[in-house]
């Protein structure tokens, strides 16, 4: 008896953990259905929802083309480093050549160096060729991160040698062993990597504020915050609020859509 | 290892791999290592943007460093940052990867929303808790009034604004140490808890005598990461506070951002930008170490 005791009331006090812990998010999305007289009046629970502000946020604002350069920009980002990364992962694990542990390492290393150590360099490179404020300056550079190239590493070299082996007998040549049986085997991994970059690239946030100064340029994310300033006042609360919504929705879908991959993903990545 | 060449793969092993890896190798090269190398030649001069300065002055950087009490105060709140986080989230992670370990369904419900804040960006973080932390109208002061407290303004408190910024990162990034200790729970092997049954041993001695033991590793590695990450903290201050009240919270990434994009000296912003990338390494390296299976 005592025991089921137990049992019930951890549960309630773990779900009302819980429910607390999720309260600013959900209060959140309350206010940016709160109509501008409710927000004024300061009430906690408004009597009628609205959708407003986000109405508001399509006809007005530049977040439309702010959630366009996100997409474009993540999109971008997640197919070529899982085009890059199956590549060099590949050629590490699978194909024999001198100096190959020496390259990893060199890779590997990489790991090491924090993209706030060199912003500032990278930031200069791209003032000097005239680049900020373009495509090309928001995607190119983070390419250069080592994450997907040690994962499919990893990934490559944990598969049995009796699959290629296979296709050797058939005498296909290496890039048709990769594309048509270790890719293939590699969907799991790429899954994992894919969905890793694109919430990386969506929720990206010193590189695109420090390059795209240019509104037109802004990700939804850096977007975001330059709408931060005027928040304080009544009037402009919910359509801010909405705007927070409208950045987390994506991600959150893509949460929980994809959660098993993420979680397998975050343990990988601690555990390299 | 020997090096097999197989005659059916006709390309030599060393042309094709480098066709794999070039295309990686020149985004990291033009993106990561030619970057390094020219924060570190950056590092070496007096370089300012108004007024088109440069001028090679040695270690003249470095030892501005020491001299610039604006940089160590900036190191100094980044350090408090860290020790503040860094314990806080660590034993928060392992007190709910340890509640929420059971295979109930609700569980696994109940640990997708501890997981769920980790998904959105830092701007749609700090908007939140600026909003929940706002002094007239949030709902911290909300829930004070109710328990007859008076509204405090926490992020214009001198002392409790750091506070206010570690629940913040609290609450965005507890997801990933508590899916690492989740994944070293399921890594104990059950018999040991058997044992610990039949033995009559009290639930806390098993947590003492077998999980705490057991984790020691993860717990280890969890640390390391999660000092990696804070001590890089940025996005939650600029956004939050910008540095203040009184400068009582600017971090380092923060002084290294505004010294290149306020005050355009980036030859100086590039050595404390060395610097950070010194104290990195060698926590990287630790975790490396730490997390290498099997040993």
């Amino acid at each position: 008896m005592a025991r089921t005791w137990a049992r019930w009331l951890s549960h309630a006090l773990l779900t009302a953990l819980a429910l607390a812990w999720m309260s600013p998010l959900l209060w959140v999305i309350l206010l940016s259905l709160t109509p501008n007289e409710a927000l004024a009046r300061g009430d906690l629970a408004p009597r009628m929802l609205t959708t407003a502000h986000y109405q508001t946020l399509l006809a007005v604002s530049q977040a439309p083309r702010w959630f366009l350069n996100s997409l474009l920009v993540a999109g971008t980002m997640t197919a070529a480093t899982l085009v890059l990364s199956s590549l060099a992962g590949y050629a590490l694990a699978r194909i024999p050549f001198r100096g190959r542990n020496g390259v990893f390492l060199f890779i590997v290393a990489g790991l090491a160096v924090p993209e706030q150590a060199i912003f500032l360099p990278l930031h200069r490179m791209f003032a000097e060729l005239e680049l900020h404020n373009t495509y090309t300056a928001l995607i190119a550079p983070r390419l250069a991160g080592p994450f997907g190239v040690f994962l499919m590493t990893q990934f490559f070299r944990a598969v049995p040698r009796e699959m290629e082996e296979a296709a050797e007998l058939d005498h296909a040549g290496r890039v048709r062993t990769f594309l048509f049986i270790m890719l293939p085997l590699a969907r799991p991994a790429l899954t994992t990597l894919g969905i890793f970059t694109f919430l990386y690239a969506w929720n990206d946030f010193l590189w695109p504020m420090v390059s795209a100064t240019d509104p037109d340029m802004y990700t939804l994310t850096v977007g975001l915050s330059s709408l931060q300033g005027n928040f304080a006042q009544s009037e402009s609360l919910g359509f801010v609020m909405a705007s927070a919504v409208v950045a987390s929705s994506p991600m959150i879908l893509v949460y929980l859509l994809f959660q098993r991959y993420i979680v397998r993903g975050m343990a990988l990545g601690g555990v390299r | 290892m020997p090096v097999r060449i197989r005659r059916s793969f006709r390309a030599p092993g060393s042309l094709a791999a480098f066709l794999f890896l070039a295309p990686f190798l020149a985004f990291y090269g033009a993106f990561l290592v030619v970057p390094l190398l020219l924060g570190a030649w950056m590092s070496l001069h007096r370089w300012e943007l108004l007024g088109d300065l440069r001028a090679y002055c040695g270690s003249g950087n470095y030892l501005r460093m020491l001299r610039d009490p604006l940089f160590r105060s900036s190191l100094v709140h980044s350090a408090q940052f860290t020790l503040m986080a860094v314990p806080t989230i660590t034993a928060v992670a392992l007190f709910l990867a340890l509640v929420m370990n059971r295979p109930h369904r609700l569980y696994a419900a109940l640990r997708s929303i501890f997981f769920a804040s980790g998904a959105l960006s830092v701007t749609a973080v700090t908007l939140i808790w600026l909003m929940v932390l706002n002094p007239s109208r949030g709902l911290f002061a909300r829930f004070m009034a109710a328990l007859g407290f008076a509204p405090v303004d926490l992020l214009a408190d001198p002392r409790l604004a750091m506070p206010a910024l570690v629940v913040t990162t609290l609450w965005w990034g507890i997801g990933f140490p508590m899916v690492l200790f989740l994944a070293g729970l399921q890594q104990i092997p059950r018999e040991l808890y058997e044992a610990a049954k039949l033995d009559h041993a009290s639930p806390w001695t098993t947590f003492r005598r077998i999980t705490l033991p057991s984790l020691r590793r993860t717990i280890l590695l969890v640390l390391v990461v999660e000092v990696i990450l804070q001590f890089q903290v940025f996005g939650q201050v600029l956004l939050m506070t910008r540095g203040g009240p009184a400068n009582r919270t600017r971090v380092l990434v923060q002084y290294i951002y505004e010294t290149s994009f306020r005050d355009w000296q980036v030859g100086y912003a590039a050595s404390m930008s060395m610097l950070l990338l010194l104290v990195m390494s060698v926590a990287s390296f630790v975790q490396l170490r730490l997390s290498r299976p099997g040993d």
